[in-house]
């Protein structure tokens, strides 16, 4: 991928002199190749205008008083489902005349916190189990391997919804529920492209000088499996935002009134029949541009891993 | 192929188990007594006590747990905390609602995942290729009730041409009307998966050594494509489908709510905001134990189409 220039003495290139100079030129180096890696992604239509997307949100999460327009939660009976682009409301005003402008913009907070911790969360538990089942093999990952699939047979969200009934469904809860259910989904990816490492020969001679198996997992394999796992992080991403916002939906995880946008989905959505779209569908379509864009940049980091 | 099945078979069996395990595990954390919850804060310890015996909610964890599942081998999910009755009154109807929601966004989902994924292959790295795979991939990861949302605010509200909600009722006309909306909203998550499947499959049969022998002896581009290209690539397609029903029965739940329509996901939905919790552990362990034999019959058939996956898979 990264082409390193070679002095050739003349014009074809004689193998046994390329070999000579490439011991004499300097290696390419893992930076290179990231370097290079980072070049070809910045130049991916994909990726950056997913990036600009995701990077407004991330914004809104922080900083939503430089970009709202108003408090999210004042209300006015007065303005009640005011017409978008009149009397200063950009995207209008629901039901209890608050303006959905600022309340989208509000709404970013509560799923750009908690998708991205979660699915910190389980990449590191997807890593551990996925070195682990991929490295040792043998029963350990038989065990591991069945557990995996009786949570993969159900889907996602009836078990966080089964756990969050009975838990208290705050933010951390929902945070540890789908980084602890990603977690083993992640891990297979991981121990898939472990599996593909451990026979080669730098594992071999790892074990051979003797190191400790959480050295060769941790300090030999892990760097070599970055590449899926960076891709498995994105896709999972993406789904975490799904799964928060299913979660919102239904009614967990979020306060009453929060402007959260699964939440106000829910609660505006009778709404809809009187022909008032825009409490919903501004945060739908929100909702819609975030997971697209996580999902274009996950498309371009896998385009560039898979080859 | 034998052997295989039963091997498969026999995974599925243990994993029924720790499915039986989560469920109920899951459940049974719940902060303070069923009892409690149930007769409020001013209820005498004597009264939660016997109701928490008569719930069967007394004893250890584990003899609880087999209480619970020695009665559900015998399909008996004990009573409603909600209702007084007992859940099984409840899911068949409810499951049959979904299953008729689940079929017609098959009948939708199936023709038209395959005929994308089969367009975008042939048409692979151009524009319509590009458009497919990136409109296949957002919509399979919006929320459905995004899509719902969209569907409803164009088809019932603007057009009126169907209902915004409701139940399957009445003639076969009127039922297809109500299942319009929610299984197009389904069709829009699965069709990215599934041209998926189909693109790929397709790509590797373009590909193989006797596509290239059949175009090099001179056969019709219409011929190669039906006989050695689709005819390889569509049937281990049809087997993923399959195992895409598990996903199904999970975006019922939304979908159903959004839609409010009665089945399954919506049964589960009010369970969960009732803490009705015999029920939602009864309809969620349902939900699981069908998507794993969607699972299973999947596997089973690409075993079947395939058999280097039964023969390999000894190892």
């Amino acid at each position: 991928m990264t082409a390193v220039a070679v002095p050739g003495a003349g014009g074809a290139p004689d193998p046994a002199a390329d070999a000579a100079a490439e011991s004499r030129a300097p290696a390419v180096t893992a930076k290179d190749v990231r370097r290079e890696l980072r070049r070809q992604l910045f130049r991916s239509k994909t990726f950056l205008g997913g990036m600009i997307i995701i990077l407004f949100w991330a914004f809104c999460a922080a900083f939503p008083a430089v970009i709202a327009t108003d408090d999210p939660s004042r209300q006015d009976p007065a303005s009640k489902w005011v017409r978008p682009f009149t009397d200063g409301f950009l995207f209008g005003a629901d039901r209890s005349g608050r303006d959905v402008f600022s309340r989208m913009v509000y709404g970013a907070r509560e799923i750009m916190i908690i998708a991205p911790a979660a699915v910190v969360l389980g990449t590191l538990i997807g890593i551990t189990l996925g070195l682990l089942m991929g490295y040792f093999g043998g029963p350990l990952d038989d065990v591991i391997s069945r557990i995996i699939e009786a949570l993969m047979s159900l889907p996602v969200i009836l078990v966080a919804l089964l756990a969050l009934s009975a838990l208290d469904a705050s933010r951390l809860t929902i945070i540890l529920l789908i980084g602890f259910l990603f977690g083993p989904i992640i891990g297979r990816t991981v121990r898939a492209a472990v599996l593909t490492e451990r026979n080669l020969d730098y594992v071999r001679a790892a074990e051979l000088r003797g190191e400790r198996s959480t050295y060769i997992m941790f300090v030999e394999i892990l760097p070599n499996v970055v590449g899926p796992i960076i891709v498995e992080f994105t896709v999972r991403l993406g789904y975490a935002v799904f799964t928060m916002a299913g979660l919102a939906f239904i009614g967990f995880g979020t306060q009453p009134g929060s402007p959260d946008w699964g939440r106000t989905i829910f609660e505006e959505r009778s709404s809809l029949l009187s022909d008032v779209w825009w409490p919903s569908l501004v945060p739908a379509l929100a909702l819609a541009s975030l997971v697209v864009a996580i999902n274009m940049v996950a498309d371009a980091i896998q385009g560039l891993v898979d080859r | 192929m034998a052997r295989y099945v039963l091997r498969r078979v026999g995974l599925a069996l243990i994993t029924l188990f720790i499915l039986s395990v989560v469920v109920f595990v899951v459940a049974s954390v719940l902060p303070g007594s069923v009892g409690r919850a149930i007769l409020g804060p001013f209820a005498d310890q004597q009264s939660v006590d016997q109701l928490n015996k008569d719930l069967g909610q007394d004893g250890s964890l584990i003899s609880r747990y087999l209480r619970w599942a020695g009665n559900a081998l015998t399909g008996d999910f004990g009573d409603s905390f909600k209702y007084r009755r007992p859940v099984m009154d409840f899911v068949p109807t409810a499951l049959w609602a979904s299953v008729k929601l689940a079929l017609m966004t098959i009948v939708i989902v199936v023709p038209l995942g395959i005929l994308g994924g089969v367009v975008a292959a042939l048409r692979q790295g151009k524009a319509a290729d590009r458009f497919l795979t990136i409109a296949g991939l957002s919509l399979a990861v919006t929320p459905e009730f995004v899509v719902g949302i969209v569907l409803i605010l164009v088809f019932a509200v603007n057009l009126g041409w169907l209902p915004a909600g409701g139940s399957a009722k009445g003639s076969l006309w009127e039922q297809f009307q109500v299942l319009l909306l929610p299984s197009l909203t389904l069709t829009a998550i699965l069709f990215g998966y599934l041209s998926r499947m189909a693109r790929a499959g397709t790509i590797e049969a373009l590909n193989a050594d006797y596509t290239r022998t059949a175009t090099l002896k001179g056969l019709k581009r219409r011929t190669v494509l039906r006989r050695h290209v689709l005819r390889n690539s569509l049937l281990p397609t049809i087997a993923v489908i399959a195992s895409q029903m598990a996903y199904l029965l999970g975006g019922l739940l939304v979908t159903e709510t959004l839609f409010n329509y009665r089945g399954l996901g919506l049964l589960i939905f009010e369970a969960a905001g009732d803490r009705d919790i015999p029920m939602l552990m009864g309809a969620v362990f349902i939900v699981g134990a069908l998507a794993m034999l969607m699972t299973l019959l999947a596997d089973v058939l690409i075993a079947w189409l395939n058999p280097r996956v039964r023969l390999g898979s000894k190892a």
